[in-house]
């Protein structure tokens, strides 16, 4: 068995969710090959090679890879998926991308989203919104998975040697071109990989409002999220959402304010270790799921929470 | 230009589903269904783009039972000019799908293929990758803007980092985010002026393309139910708990 691994990165660093994913295959008896395919990216190859999972590293170097245009991406995993049985990427939008342009070139059914490998050709996945888990069985000879990130802890990053193997890059069609990326800068923890998620919904009413929520977030070194909702009224940018539809995060904290606990919202952070909800109506869903519940008026209790959190001496990091 | 929309019936959103007792699925019977929720932004941003004079025609297809020609019948009510169903009595996946969609692309030469980033049943969030890959077509994911151009779109998509903005050469496909448009309501009269448009009928067994699924569902369970928690009464307690009993502070 062997099985090659799409590395997610911005050029110059690797994306912690390929650890993930690269963990998650290790579940799949086999050699782990992982490509590195970008533009300038040799400093990836060397992070991806350190990894003791890592069996060896495809490296691609070429500008038809500099933004990851699944156009241009797809057909060089499908000319190196050939010789592999197992075609592994994060389900992110980055796996989400390009993984099904892929599994469509080779004739083979996607196993969407895994959160659980029970063997080669066996996977749990979440249905529905989370309110339902599937056991899949692939009968395809090949198989194309993405993995769910926050079900798979990191794989260790340092101790290994793998070989770099440059590899050529295919033609492409040009039918699509990169133009901008706005990303969202900030100095608190990604929200995917958090320890601490405080997150605001409609309830907050407003942008300015969300100074509520990263002052506490500061405090905690938590990262902001929201519900969608929140989002869609404009209070805070979409790559903060959380849910079936935004992300999924699973942090030992995760403070829901304002937020009603729509299923939705649920499908991104309910296996969170402890749920904290923050709503002054008694009877909203959030509060079915929360460790601890707390019915108060929002801009009374995050003030009162953050003076709260200024009395603790030591406060986790 | 011409807009093929696949619009998909589901279990409605706001559906409490029940997994059935014997794992092999969930309860469908006597549950509201409704259009997958983004396959309703890929019709209304289909018909926006009609009224703008770019588009001259939108085509909305299902594919599934008989009753799938209700989403068919709402996407008509609200401006699409004609129906495509292609009955289904079993579950066919995206791979499937995306057969059926390039076969009918085949006939219908549209020069652009919208549809949902994801349907809220089975969660996969491949069909319309699939179909661009299968036509060899650039695509738009996870769309929440586009602009229309004589040759390309220019299109913003929502990316776990941020945004995104790609200009795509037409034909195209394009995946729609519930943030593209506001869904406008069918009113009354064009809900009954949209039982006279055109639909038009296919078997998909009869297409002549292989559609034997390829995974195999071997249980569906519920997840573990989390344990109720408890109220505290001050923000004082919430804190004094999060740092001595649950020790996550
Ligand atoms: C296909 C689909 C996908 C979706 N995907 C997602 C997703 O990924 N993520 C997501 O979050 N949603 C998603 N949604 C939307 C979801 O259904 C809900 O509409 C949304 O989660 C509601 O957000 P909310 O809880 O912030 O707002 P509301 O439901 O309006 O709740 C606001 C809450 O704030 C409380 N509140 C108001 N004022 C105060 C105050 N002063 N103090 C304390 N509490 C206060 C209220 O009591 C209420 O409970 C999706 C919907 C669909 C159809
Ligand atoms: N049976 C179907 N009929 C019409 N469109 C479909 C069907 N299944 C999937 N689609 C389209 O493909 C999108 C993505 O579905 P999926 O890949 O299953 O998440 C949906 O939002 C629909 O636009």
């Amino acid at each position: 068995m062997s099985l090659l691994l799409i590395a997610e990165h911005d050029n110059s660093k690797l994306k912690v969710f390929t650890l993930n994913a690269i963990n998650a295959a290790s579940k799949i008896d086999g050699d782990i090959h992982v490509l590195v395919a970008g533009s300038g990216c040799e400093n990836v190859a060397k992070e991806v090679a350190a990894v003791p999972l890592v069996k060896k590293v495809l490296f691609c170097d070429s500008p038809n890879y500099k933004n990851y245009l699944p156009e241009n991406l797809a057909p060089l995993v499908t000319k190196i998926s050939e010789k592999y049985d197992q075609i592994v990427a994060s389900a992110n939008t980055f796996g989400k991308n390009f993984m099904p342009r892929v599994a469509a070139a080779l004739d083979v059914s996607q196993v969407s989203d895994v959160t659980k490998i029970n063997s080669a050709d066996t996977f749990v996945r979440p249905i529905y919104a989370g309110n339902a888990f599937a056991t899949v069985k692939s009968n395809d000879k090949k198989k194309c998975i993405t993995i769910r990130p926050t079900s798979f802890d990191p794989a260790p990053k340092t101790g290994g040697s793998a070989q770099v193997e440059k590899i050529e890059a295919v033609a492409v069609s040009n039918n699509s071109k990169f133009i901008k990326r706005e990303e969202t800068k900030s100095e608190r923890p990604e929200l995917g990989t958090a320890r601490v998620v405080i997150s605001g919904g409609r309830g907050m009413e407003s942008a300015d409002n969300f100074k509520l929520i990263t002052a506490i977030a500061d405090k905690l070194n938590a990262a902001v999220g929201a519900s969608r909702a929140a989002v869609d009224a404009g209070y805070i940018s979409n790559d903060h959402q959380v849910g079936q539809t935004g992300k999924v995060v699973v942090p030992d904290l995760y403070i829901a304010v304002g937020i009603s606990g729509a299923i939705q919202h649920l499908a991104g952070m309910k296996e969170s270790k402890i749920i904290v909800a923050i709503n002054k109506d008694g009877e909203a869903p959030i509060f079915s799921i929360a460790d601890y519940g707390l019915e108060a008026d929002l801009f009374k209790a995050l003030p009162e929470f953050l003076t709260e959190l200024n009395k603790l001496n030591t406060i986790q990091k | 230009m011409k807009i093929l929309v696949a619009v998909k019936r589901v279990i409605d959103y706001n559906v409490q589903i029940r997994v059935k007792e014997d794992g092999s699925g969930v309860h469908t019977d006597n549950v509201k269904m409704s259009t997958n929720p983004p396959d309703d932004n890929a019709i209304e941003e289909a018909v926006k783009l009609k009224e703008s004079g770019k588009v001259k025609e939108v085509v909305a297809i299902t594919i599934g039972e008989e009753k799938a020609q209700e989403t068919v019948r709402k996407a008509l009510a609200v401006g699409a000019d004609r129906g495509i169903h292609v009955k289904a009595d079993t579950y066919i996946e995206p791979l499937g799908i995306a057969k059926i969609l390039k076969k009918v692309v085949e006939k219908e030469k549209p020069d652009m293929v919208f549809l949902g980033k994801q349907a809220i049943d089975d969660d996969c969030n491949q069909t319309g990758q699939m179909l661009a890959a299968m036509l060899n077509w650039p695509q738009g994911t996870f769309t929440s803007k586009v602009n229309l151009k004589d040759k390309t779109m220019e299109i913003v998509r929502e990316i776990d980092e941020g945004l995104e903005t790609i200009e795509i050469n037409l034909p195209a496909i394009v995946t729609c985010d519930l943030r593209l448009n506001e869904p406008r309501y069918a009113a009354l009269p064009n809900i009954m002026k949209a039982k006279k448009k055109p639909m038009e009928q296919m078997v998909a067994k009869d297409l002549g393309i292989d559609l034997t699924n390829r995974i195999q569902q071997l249980k569906v369970e519920e997840p573990p139910k989390r344990k109720g928690g408890i109220k505290v009464s001050s923000v004082a307690e919430l804190v004094s708990k999060l740092k001595n009993e649950a020790k996550v502070i």
